[in-house]
């Protein structure tokens, strides 16, 4: 062991509880810091002071409509996948006030609010959510106005990532080029083996948080095996994509093709499969809300009683509702098949035209968390004409 | 073609000017003109608009409504909005008086295409409040007359009684603006057109190469002027429309006013028919 800061790009092997010293170097520099924690029946993202609050030995299963947790024995600290939330709810939080201001003597003044990011430290973080963060940079902070908020916020992030050496039914990131393996956009990279964990510096700030550890350097055959376990969980997820049951009983795993895709839904606004989903859909905009490139927003005041102090916040809005597309004649999207539409051709067709890139990640939450099941690579193949 | 103002990426987007109302002119029924007076004098003197740019207007307590601005871009820190009386923000705006305080945000989107249209016939073909943004495209052409060549409006309203700016008409054809009117409902005193906008086009002789047509109104109408034109052999390129969709941010985060690929707030209002 030595003192300093470790190189970019240097893999080490930690003891698993190790990881507690990165937590407690994180605090000691001003950071808050969140990790996975089991919370009304899901994973969510919660304070984390100790690995002891970590989910260790829980797993998820996700289907359609579905998600359970089941505590096995033989489960390791992070097999669990991705749940209801994302980074999104943190950098681009659910509700933000972008002004304020009072009347005083008849006279409004209105200014705008600190945007001081508190420093945000996330433990756990996958590679489809890293993806889905560099997405929604392109929409706050690459165009041509910036989000003062989101900007202070993504300033003072720290990630520590996690590679998954498991997949629920529902991912499909190999397909959107966003995971299980990270890739970049991370300070420290973790990768669990049976016995430690090989931890991979990606950033300055990660090689001197590195350095609290009791790292020692990594074997060869670590690493090998490192890598080997993403690249079987690329594999398991492709070849259980391919399965039309699965030997073992569990849901068969998704696949999105992405070739030619924007021009597919494109092409095919008029698909009879639109009017389909739409018997299905409820526009209860659980999609949106769950997604972790979603960006939609209203904003609105809220004033006191006697209207004389005021604040406009954002809040989170979506592409279901009517009132989202609202004028003065009505809203331009009237029927759930119109803004199930939107959002899918948004998402995965014309974010190319705006972002250069798609805003799919493969997470599968939309999946997930749709009350009726309703699953976007089932939608798209079947415009496509594949068999479902 | 999507031309952005120049932002300074240290503001905040959200960030508004308070202004003064100066004046209140009320046009026709449910629809009146304000003229705005910014009251930071530095920010009065920076501010700049482009003809088809929009501000957005905020009145605390009520919400923000996109409005166009509808004034000569050449006298900038008078800031004219011609408002029709629709939703909570524009009927709030109704009931304010001179001297009150609301506040800005802007300007934002695309301009209409005053420089590629040098040298050209520019047809205006608009329907009722859907003069506003147009306005100062045409005080622009009054300023510079000798850089395009023939200009017409093609103006449509209800009824005679909601024609916009009719006391400005006659200044307007001294400038060798050629103003065809019509209505849809028709009444005893009213000795001008009956019908859509659309059909004024059978009172031109468009030379096609060399018009560009700048459209706002009712998309409806929109559409028709688009066939007119097309009909007329106009290439799609020379066709300039304003679009209208909820614009709830101004600057692209909010969503609400994408159609298909673009965001209406800043890759338009104002896109070529080619672009649509």
């Amino acid at each position: 062991m030595t003192s300093g800061r470790l190189p970019i790009g240097s893999y080490v092997r930690i003891e698993k509880p190790s990881l507690q010293a990165i937590l407690e170097r994180l605090g000691r520099l001003g950071y808050r810091t969140i990790g996975p924690q089991v919370v009304d029946g899901a994973i969510v993202y919660a304070g984390l002071e100790s690995v002891n609050q970590l989910p260790v030995g829980w797993i998820d299963h996700q289907d359609g409509g579905t998600y359970r947790l089941e505590h096995r024995e033989d489960a390791g600290w992070f097999d669990y996948v991705v749940g209801p939330q994302s980074l999104k709810n943190y950098l681009f939080p659910s509700e933000q006030t972008v002004l304020e201001g009072q009347r005083v003597d008849g006279k409004w003044q209105l200014h705008s609010p600190q945007w001081a990011g508190e420093p945000l430290a996330v433990v756990g973080v996958r590679s489809c959510e890293i993806k889905a963060l560099a997405i929604q940079d392109r929409v706050f902070l690459e165009g041509p106005y910036v989000d003062p908020a989101y900007k202070a916020r993504r300033e003072n992030l720290f990630v520590l990532g996690v590679n998954c050496r498991r997949a629920a039914a529902t991912c499909f990131c190999h397909s959107m080029r966003a995971g299980p393996g990270l890739n970049s956009g991370y300070d420290l990279g973790l990768t669990e083996l049976d016995d430690c964990f090989v931890l991979e510096v990606g950033t300055k700030r990660g090689g001197d948080m590195a350095t609290a550890t009791d790292w020692t350097p990594c074997s060869l055959d670590q690493m090998r095996q490192a890598v080997a376990r993403v690249r079987q969980v690329k594999e398991s997820m492709r070849r259980r994509s391919e399965e039309a049951i699965s030997s073992d009983g569990s849901p068969r795993g998704r696949h999105l093709e992405t070739a030619e895709l924007r021009e597919l839904l494109l092409d095919n606004l008029e698909h009879p499969r639109w009017d389909e989903i739409a018997k299905r859909c409820l526009a209860c905009a659980n999609c949106t809300m769950v997604c972790p490139t979603c960006f939609c927003s209203s904003v609105d005041d809220v004033t006191d009683l006697l209207g004389e102090k005021v604040r406009r916040r954002r809040v989170w809005s979506s592409c279901f509702s009517a009132e989202h597309s609202q004028m003065s004649a009505g809203p331009v999207r009237q029927s759930p098949k119109a803004r199930y539409r939107q959002w899918l051709v948004h998402k995965l067709a014309t974010w190319w035209d705006q972002f250069d890139s798609t805003g799919c990640v493969g997470c599968g939450r939309c999946i997930t968390w749709c009350p009726v099941g309703i699953d976007l690579t089932e939608e798209v193949a079947a415009i496509r004409g594949e068999q479902a | 073609m999507t031309r952005l103002p120049e932002v300074a990426t240290s503001t905040s987007p959200w960030a508004v000017h308070l202004a003064r109302i100066e004046a209140i002119r009320a046009e026709v029924p449910g629809i009146a003109t304000y003229t705005l007076q910014f009251e930071d004098p530095d920010v009065a003197a920076a501010y700049r608009f482009e003809p088809g740019q929009f501000n957005m207007v905020y009145l605390p307590g009520f919400g923000e409504s996109a409005i166009s601005v509808s004034s000569d871009p050449a006298e900038p820190n008078r800031v004219l909005h011609t408002v029709r009386t629709v939703g909570n923000v524009t009927q709030a705006l109704a009931g304010m008086q001179v001297g009150d305080q609301i506040a800005l945000r802007g300007p934002f989107g695309t301009p209409w295409p005053i420089e590629s249209c040098c040298g050209m016939d520019v047809v205006i073909a608009t329907g009722g409040v859907g003069l506003a943004p147009l306005r100062p495209v045409i005080y622009h052409i009054m300023r510079h007359r000798e850089e395009y060549g023939r200009v017409f409006l093609l103006y449509g309203a209800r009824t005679s009684r909601d024609l916009l700016y009719t006391d400005e008409y006659a200044r307007w054809e001294e400038s060798n603006i050629e103003i065809e009117v019509t209505v849809d409902l028709g009444d005893p005193e009213w000795r001008g057109h009956v019908g859509v906008v659309p059909m004024l086009f059978y009172r031109l002789h468009l030379q096609a190469e060399k018009s560009c047509i700048l459209t706002c109104g009712p998309e409806i109408m929109m559409r028709f002027v688009i066939f007119e034109a097309l009909a007329r052999q106009v290439a799609p390129r020379n066709i300039h429309l304003s679009m209208e969709r909820n614009m709830n941010c101004g600057v692209g985060f909010c969503g609400h006013c994408q159609l298909g690929p673009k965001f209406v707030c800043k890759d338009g209002p104002v896109f070529t028919y080619e672009q649509m």
